[in-house]
């Protein structure tokens, strides 16, 4: 049997002790409960507190347990949360771009919208709300399994259809592309799930750089794209929507 | 993509319950830049609120050098400056210091109620109301004025030598931007004037004999003017350098402007600004219509020299706040959010249903004996039901207001432009369609007040020509189709009213 690793075991007995009837200790309670010396304990401590698992009362110099801890069970963001904090930013995107958006979420083996910002003409549209889109050919679904290993192990077991003559569907080839999707932060969908439609997708990150959802621009070819690809300026629209509502969620400018 | 970042701009200070805003918008009706500043809420006793108005006018002067300084304009680039502010909230200032003689009493304080009651005398809250479309309510501004006179020494005597000037926050503003004690215009749009209790909605002029008997000299209330008009250019001051010389054009209540941001120009469209609370108007023309249903009257908008334009006002107390409540009362959810999921891991209600009469039912019962009360409850009951009731008292309350609406105008709700907080909740906008039986639409630019002043002081300086290039830059972001069976609906909506019945007569007094 492998050995265990000795620092976690202490951190563990730390936060137990925190977590015990006496809600603040001091440096050397904590050293002398647990049989550890003190400068061993401060530097596990301070690894902790780094984490945010534990927290020093800055009058007494006391440690508790800390919020981080708190939030470790209930860490998912709450996909209403996302729609009503990405709010703002997709009308911009919508208007600015000219051309529908949609949020996306990772939910079982697809892609589940949860915000539509309808594309601003004065056309017939319906809300896709609710609505799932494949994993393997849109550009949101790229995104998501480029960044989420959950969603990409969904990718790897999902049965990949071909929509049109386009579609990937071999896993090496969506592979290599899920690779030039981490390398520059985005993905596209040149008419992959739909004919004569194209979008472009970027992920949204929580405060602890996790992709919580991916935010992207739907099309027609003829208007969204230009030389073959997407218009670069729709591209930068869409990443920078992305980056906006990342950092509305807390994550750190990148 | 047009984004670009040269003028010509339209600028809009939003002077709300909370913060001071500005937001300039380009001429598509999109925002270019905005900045925002939070004020103290002054609490002096239970049911009183103040705002130092000193501090919201420095606060006002920051934002619009800051929304300036973040669109990266010049004066050049700013052809109007549009104001839209927190309705009814009342303030006296010395005209000749420019200092504000007390604290502004804020439209929730209740400090005017038994002054409100007293001046009812036999003939009750309706009193005035045939002449000024309101009910003696402490929100309004004129028994407000009226309490400061009698209560704060020295102030009577003061305004009876015409040493002080009224105003709600669009008339301080608008005095301190075109030059305050230096030739300030002492002026409020029909707007703000119809919530004062002392305007005539007919002719659009101060009612003396009301505000004789309510003790407010004359000499003290501004001149009405239109919503879209130019009331001077900015002069001196600290805004001054930055922005002399541009007009300031125009003035609307927050509710008002939100209906002028949403376009709804014609008779029949009715806006609803879902926040804490939730405002509902619609705009019935140039027909003053006096409600049979408990619904306000007030003017809509003025534009130039045009006709008034009037509209039935319904609001609700509680709507986002029960969400609120949900949240900090009953810690059922973590953020107001969560609402949604919660309410969506169950199919319907369970049988139960939630009207939130904290305070006593509003539009259109005008009960203060009523109480809030959960009804048809059973064992089957959960959280989630609970939730589902929640979201669901928001649009039944709606459909109330909808129906005294339809009934006072003859006029059928034909779609229901939304705005606000609780719009990005899907369910509850789905459900809002199903049981309004009429399509809900959220516009693309979220901003709607701010908007609505921009767009009235476009138009007094000609950036826009008509209501009609508004129109145009109308988007829609999202439209929920009702789909509920009409039989479904008829059952819902008889439930709830059984549950409506069940708050009445709690209180006893």
């Amino acid at each position: 049997m492998a050995k265990n690793i000795q620092s976690l075991e202490r951190a563990a007995a730390m936060l137990r002790l925190l977590a015990g009837g006496e809600r603040r200790l001091g440096l050397s309670d904590i050293a002398s409960s647990l049989g550890l010396a003190k400068a061993t304990a401060h530097g596990i401590l301070r690894t902790l507190q780094h984490e945010g698992f534990v927290e020093q009362d800055p009058g007494s110099g006391r440690y508790q347990l800390g919020a981080e801890l708190l939030r470790l069970g209930t860490t998912y963001l709450d996909v209403h949360e996302l729609r009503a904090r990405a709010l703002v930013w997709t009308d911009d995107l919508a208007r600015s771009g000219g051309e529908a958006v949609y949020l996306g979420v990772v939910h079982q083996q697809g892609v589940l919208i949860v915000h539509h910002v309808f594309r601003p003409d004065d056309s017939r549209q319906v809300l896709e709300v609710g609505a799932m889109q494949p994993m393997h050919s849109t550009a949101l679904g790229k995104v998501l399994t480029a960044f989420d290993p959950v969603a990409h192990a969904e990718l790897v077991e999902a049965e990949r259809e071909a929509f049109t003559a386009r579609t990937l569907t071999d896993l090496p080839e969506i592979e290599r592309v899920l690779e030039r999707t981490r390398a520059q932060g985005y993905a596209t969908d040149l008419d992959e799930t739909w004919e004569g439609v194209a979008s472009v997708a970027a992920p949204i990150f929580d405060r602890h750089r996790l992709p919580v959802g991916a935010v992207g621009i739907t099309g027609a070819v003829e208007r969204v794209c230009r030389d073959g690809d997407l218009r670069p300026e729709l591209v930068a629209a869409v990443r920078d929507t992305a980056r906006s509502v990342s950092r509305d969620l807390g994550a750190k400018p990148f | 993509m047009t984004d670009s970042h040269s003028g010509p701009f339209i600028a809009a200070i939003d002077q709300g319950t909370t913060s001071s805003r500005c937001i300039i918008f380009d001429r598509d009706g999109r925002i270019v830049a905005v900045d925002q500043k939070e004020h103290a809420q002054i609490f002096p006793k239970p049911g009183w609120v103040e705002h130092d108005a000193a501090e919201i006018w420095r606060n006002v002067q920051e934002v619009v050098a800051g929304a300036m300084v973040k669109a990266g304009a010049g004066r050049e680039d700013i052809l109007a400056i549009g104001i839209t502010n927190q309705r009814e909230t009342t303030m006296l200032w010395d005209k000749r210091t420019g200092e504000p003689v007390h604290n502004a009493i804020v439209w929730q304080d209740t400090r005017t109620d038994v002054l409100c009651k007293q001046l009812g005398g036999d003939a009750g809250q309706d009193r005035w109301r045939a002449e000024t479309g309101l009910p003696l309510a402490a929100y309004f501004a004129g028994p407000k004025i009226a309490w400061l006179l009698d209560n704060v020494e020295g102030l009577r005597a003061r305004a009876e030598a015409g040493d002080l000037l009224f105003g709600t926050m669009d008339s301080w503003v608008v005095w301190n931007l075109t030059g305050g004690v230096n030739g300030g215009v002492h002026v409020t749009d029909v707007t703000n004037a119809s919530r004062t209790l002392l305007m005539n909605l007919e002719n659009l002029s101060w009612n003396e004999d009301i505000a004789a008997e309510m003790g407010v000299p004359l000499q003290v209330l501004p001149e009405i003017r239109s919503s879209a008009e130019v009331y001077g250019t900015v002069t001196g001051g600290s805004l001054g350098s930055l922005l002399a010389g541009v007009p300031v054009a125009s003035a609307l209540g927050d509710q008002q402007a939100a209906l002028f941001g949403q376009t709804c120009f014609g008779v029949g469209e009715a806006k609803s600004t879902y926040g804490t609370g939730t405002f509902m108007l619609m705009n019935t023309g140039e027909k003053l219509i006096h409600s049979e249903s408990g619904l306000l009257t007030t003017v809509g908008y003025r534009i130039g020299e045009q006709d008034p334009v009037y509209a039935l006002e319904g609001s609700i107390a509680v709507t986002g706040s029960l969400v609120q409540w949900m949240r900090d009362q009953m810690g059922l959810i973590s953020t107001a959010a969560e609402i949604e999921t919660l309410a969506l891991s169950v199919e319907d209600n369970g049988g139960a249903y939630f009207v939130p009469a904290f305070s006593g039912l509003f539009a259109p019962y005008w009960r203060s004996d009523a109480r809030g009360v959960i009804a048809g409850l059973t064992r089957y009951v959960t959280k989630a039901h609970i939730a589902r009731a929640v979201l669901e008292a928001t649009a039944w309350q709606t459909r109330e207001i909808t129906d005294a609406m339809t009934k006072d105008s003859g006029v059928e709700l034909s779609a229901l432009k939304v705005d606000g907080g609780m719009t990005s909740n899907n369910l509850l906008m789905q459900f809002l369609a199903d049981v309004l039986d009429a399509p809900v639409v959220r516009p693309m630019v979220a901003e709607t007040t701010c908007l609505g002043a921009a767009y009235a002081a476009g138009l007094a300086v000609g950036f826009w020509n008509s209501t009609e290039d508004l129109r145009a830059n109308w988007r829609r972001a999202a439209e929920w189709t009702p789909a509920m069976d009409s039989d479904l609906r008829d059952r819902e909506y008889k439930n709830w009213l059984k549950a409506v019945e069940r708050t009445m007569g709690w209180l006893e007094d």
